[in-house]
């Protein structure tokens, strides 16, 4: 079993992916943290602790954006990892692979505003019985960017009541103040929700990038809990 | 086939122009030979109006400068051994026919400047500029540009970190997008352009050609848009995922050592490829066209030489690594393909399926014709400059002034456009668009940081095209000082009217000079540019508008500062002085309906003295906010500063200013003025430095409340609830583009 000094991680770089370099500093040089770039057609990622799928255009967004890299054959290894019991964080690009390979149940649609959106957002944090949140204060509020075009989660009734019901709802979009209102969302997913996990807790996907405020003079560095949480080991 | 005059003036060449071909190389050309002469010389290609004046302009300055002439992208040194080279382009003419893929194919084509180099690209920046924004063709084509570039620039992963918004009557018919790009690269791994080592394989990377934009950048850029012209075939697709597989396999290539030489495919595509490549290399190349990969069939030679299809480059790999070269780039999914050789006879020769159908010298090819055109100074010249401004009346009503000013488009929050922008991808932007006069930028592992903004003004240009340049030049420097950053580097993108005609060849010539000398006068060197000529329909020019783009150097990325108010009892001081300014302001154009008279006057050792007592101030730490006097003069930048700071202020200005209009000390552009805010005590360190330094300097009131309250001559002409302003400020764009 994997210790925090010893968590190892991974970050897929699928052709279009742009924040894995993010991702890299973020846990190498600011968290000291030992990371690797995997090339999305290996087909083992078993040395690794944690993967994370970070933000980015994979394959251009054609199609679907994350419809083509889910048939990556890092995809395969990245489920075969998850079903025993490895961590996978998918961040905004991430995420919306994740729920085209059925890593993670909903789907991604496009942003209510019809645009791009680039801004900080208050995130409340609705779950911290994860690996990925652990280290947050439950109901705290964390101020972390988002940047994208098709941040809209959707499921259906069914699955909803299904993540609410086993405490899967991980991050909510929420006012300075903390109350989840439609004002607070930025792109109108159901019930303002930004962040999920599996039922498992071992598989996360959240629209917003806490690599991008892990150091403060990028203005936060709230992103730091994720990678804290992490770090504490099983 | 022989050779007609209908071919070569179709192909925009003139009579002498197609003698001179004639004496170049000594016989009739083949018709491929006729195409690529046309686009090689062309005004977009070869510069040949521009370049003697261009000449004009400083190579060196205070920073050391990296690059070599004639290559793509010129920069500075940084920090030892780092180099940030940078370019601004236009694709002005292509976003006014359909300005989503115009713009997008802009952001394209900058940043392929910049990685050709080898440097990583890591920020943009769009000065964009439009007709009046309350008009249906303006919100069309300003929608149609921030998405393109959003579209572009985000799906690369290079943040847009700052840009310009200006919407006059001036561009109604010919919008300006000019599109600056950043990158960084060691400065003894800057590569080359140079075509070098025969035998060594020429080799096509990137997207398949077709028939997108033949002709277009030179067509399209070398003459003015007549009436009723349908010229959309002619703009290019932009495919910004191709263009990041690029980025990745030319920079890991470029790191192999396997490449000898590398450019980029733009305007002219492989016509201006291979002959440039060759010329500057002083080889020759030998290419068989029928290799390069096609998106369309049947296409002729010449339609392949001057196809512009988007995110292709073309490389010449040292021939025991050409294997290795092609693998890096099909892992990334791109085609590489070897079609041609380097020859030692410097010639460019062309083959279709065996049939040579070109062969010219390539430095002959890649020598357009020098033209010094003549100038006249136009009639309206005169005119402004003797407009009486004392005729115009002061307003009762100051608040009301103010507001309408905070909600004009060239003053009001430009959130709308840079919230589709990501601004933060990479993880270098400390100051993002908006809360600084610049855009600041860290670079991992190092302290110093790098400060870049853009700057125009239309309107001071016309007025007067050598002080109006040289005011930019100032604004963009006082811009850079306000947040932390020396500046370095300049680089320019020149958008002017059609140069055949004297008198608007008289405003470029003018521009360039006052740039020039302006330049010089700062030490600081232009180590790249762009010129667009043409920017005309038959009703009117564009106001003659020299963009710059200037990169400044923070000494340490953690002393930098931005422009909001940020505590109450913060002592609020004036660098600088204010004179009767009001000509070209844009309270003139707004309430009084004219834009007229002398740009206001630059005192350029003052800016420098003010500048640079600004710049110690930050550096030293002594400063909590700083925001330079532009658009709407003083009262607009404390209103900002106020907005920013989300608190109020209350100043009182200066008794002896009371010889100026009123109007004059609240909404005139005197230059050269710079707000700090700072502690008490600070407040008092920076009054002394700058009496010492012989900068003007006034305390005019401190931070706090809700309230802007502007006393003037015992009265109190304003007085605005702040909250009501951020309301009208940040509003109106959006307001506008929801209709």
């Amino acid at each position: 079993m994997a210790t925090a000094t010893k968590m190892r991680f991974g970050i897929v770089i699928f052709p279009g992916s742009n924040c894995e370099t993010d991702a890299w500093h973020a846990l190498n040089d600011v968290m000291g943290a030992p990371v690797e770039y995997v090339w999305h057609q290996e087909t083992d990622v078993g040395k690794y602790d944690c993967v994370i799928l970070p933000g980015g255009f994979s394959y251009g967004d054609y199609l679907r954006t994350g419809a083509i890299a889910r048939f990556s054959p890092v995809m395969n290894a990245l489920i075969d990892f998850a079903d025993k019991g490895g961590l996978v964080l998918g961040i905004c690009n991430g995420f919306q692979i994740l729920l085209e390979a059925g890593l993670l149940p909903g789907a991604m649609m496009r942003n209510v505003g019809q645009t791009f959106v680039c801004q900080y957002v208050d995130l409340r944090v609705e779950n911290t019985n994860t690996p990925f949140t652990r280290a947050m204060e439950q109901g705290s509020i964390l101020r972390i960017p988002i940047a994208h075009g098709e941040g809209s989660y959707y499921a259906d009734e069914q699955t909803l009541e299904e993540l609410k019901h086993n405490d899967q709802v991980v991050l909510r979009y929420c006012t300075e103040h903390g109350e989840s209102t439609p004002d607070a969302n930025p792109n109108g997913s159901l019930e303002n929700i930004a962040g999920i996990c599996n039922r498992e807790r071992n598989v996360m996907g959240l629209m917003p990038h806490p690599e991008r405020c892990s150091d403060p003079i990028l203005g936060s560095d709230d992103g730091r809990q994720v990678w804290e949480s992490l770090l504490r080991g099983k | 086939m022989a050779i007609e005059a209908r071919m070569w003036h179709e192909l925009g060449l003139s009579d002498e122009e197609y003698q001179r071909i004639l004496d170049t190389i000594g016989r009739e050309p083949t018709p491929t030979e006729l195409a690529m002469f046309s686009v090689e010389w062309s005004e977009h290609c070869g510069y040949p109006r521009s370049r003697p004046l261009l000449r004009l302009f400083p190579k060196t300055g205070k920073y050391a400068t990296a690059g070599r002439d004639g290559e793509d992208a010129g920069g500075i040194e940084v920090a030892p051994g780092l180099t940030v080279l940078f370019k601004m382009e236009s694709h002005n003419h292509p976003s006014q026919v359909e300005p989503f893929q115009g713009a997008a194919t802009g952001v394209g084509g900058i940043i392929r400047d910049i990685f050709t180099m080898g440097a990583r690209p890591i920020a943009v920046l769009d000065p964009l500029r439009f007709g009046e924004l309350d008009e249906p063709l303006a919100q069309y084509l300003f929608r149609g540009v921030v998405s393109g570039i959003a579209f572009y620039g985000n799906c690369l992963g290079v943040p847009t970190v700052g840009g310009e918004l200006r919407f006059e009557e001036s561009y109604k018919g010919n919008c300006l997008v000019n599109v600056m790009a950043l990158g960084l690269v060691e400065s003894d791994k800057i590569a080359t352009s140079r075509a070098v080592g025969a035998g060594n394989p020429v080799i096509v990377v990137g997207n398949s050609t077709g028939r997108d934009g033949i002709g277009g950048a030179s067509i399209l850029a070398s003459h003015e848009f007549g009436e009723g012209e349908e010229k959309r075939p002619t703009v290019q697709i932009g495919d910004p995922f191709t263009e990041k597989c690029l980025i990745e396999a030319c920079l890991e290539a470029l790191a192999s050592g396997g490449v000898v030489g590398l450019k980029d495919m733009g305007a002219a595509g492989l016509t201006c490829t291979t002959c440039e490549m060759s010329a500057f290399g002083e080889h020759g190349m030998d290419v068989e066209l029928q290799k390069v990969p096609r998106r369309e069939p049947g296409m002729e030679p010449w339609e392949v030489l001057m196809s512009e299809s988007q995110e292709r480059m073309l490389l010449v790999a040292e021939k025991e690594r050409e294997d290795e070269v092609l693998a890096i780039f099909r892992k990334w999914g791109l085609n590489a393909v070897v079609v041609g050789q380097v020859t030692d006879d410097g010639l460019l020769r062309v083959r279709d399926d065996g049939e040579v159908v070109a062969e010219v010298e390539a430095k002959a090819l890649a020598s357009p014709p020098v033209y010094e055109l003549p100038t006249e100074e136009p009639a309206y010249y005169r005119e402004v400059q003797s407009a009486d401004l004392s005729s115009f009346s002061v307003p009762e009503d100051m608040g009301a002034v103010l507001r309408d000013l905070l909600s004009s488009p060239n003053i009001a929050s430009a959130e709308w456009v840079y919230r589709q922008y990501d601004h933060m991808v990479q993880t270098n932007t400390v100051v993002a668009p908006g809360p600084g006069d610049a855009a600041v930028l860290q670079i991992k592992g190092r302290r110093e940081g790098i400060g870049v903004t853009t700057d125009g003004n239309g309107r001071y240009c016309y007025l007067d095209p050598y002080v109006g340049a040289q005011l930019v030049l100032a604004e963009a420097c006082r811009n850079l000082v306000c947040v932390g950053a020396d500046p370095a580097g300049v680089t320019d993108c020149l958008n002017f009217g059609n140069p055949e005609k004297p008198d608007r060849f008289w405003q470029f010539k003018r521009c360039v000079e006052g740039l020039a000398d302006g330049c010089r006068s700062f030490q600081l060197p232009v180590v790249s540019g762009n010129v667009s000529f043409y920017n005309e329909t038959p009703d009117t020019a564009v106001y003659p508008t020299p963009v710059l783009g200037v990169v400044g150097v923070l000494k340490d990325v953690g002393h930098h500062c931005t422009s909001g108010f940020k505590k109450a009892d913060d002592v609020v001081v004036l660098l600088g002085n204010t004179d009767e300014d009001l000509g070209g302001t844009e309270y003139l154009k707004r309430t009084h309906g004219v834009v007229t008279g002398k740009p206001p006057a630059l005192d350029l050792e003052r800016e420098k003295r003010v500048q640079s007592m600004c710049l110690a101030a930050v550096e030293q730490g002594l400063a909590t906010s700083a925001h330079d006097c532009s658009d709407g003069g003083l009262a607009v930048a404390l209103a900002e500063c106020c907005i920013w700071g989300g608190v109020g202020a209350h100043v009182r200005l200066p008794d002896e200013w009371s010889h100026l209009r009123i109007d004059s000390r609240l909404f005139g552009e005197s230059p050269s003025r710079i707000i700090i805010s700072a502690s008490s005590a600070n407040a008092a360190k920076i009054e002394q430095m700058a009496k010492a330094e012989g900068v003007p300097v006034y305390v005019l009131g401190e931070v706090g409340g809700e309230t802007l309250t502007i006393e003037v001559d015992g009265e109190v002409p304003i007085s605005e609830a702040v909250g009501n302003l951020t309301d009208i400020w940040r509003d109106a764009i959006p307001s506008l583009m929801s209709q």
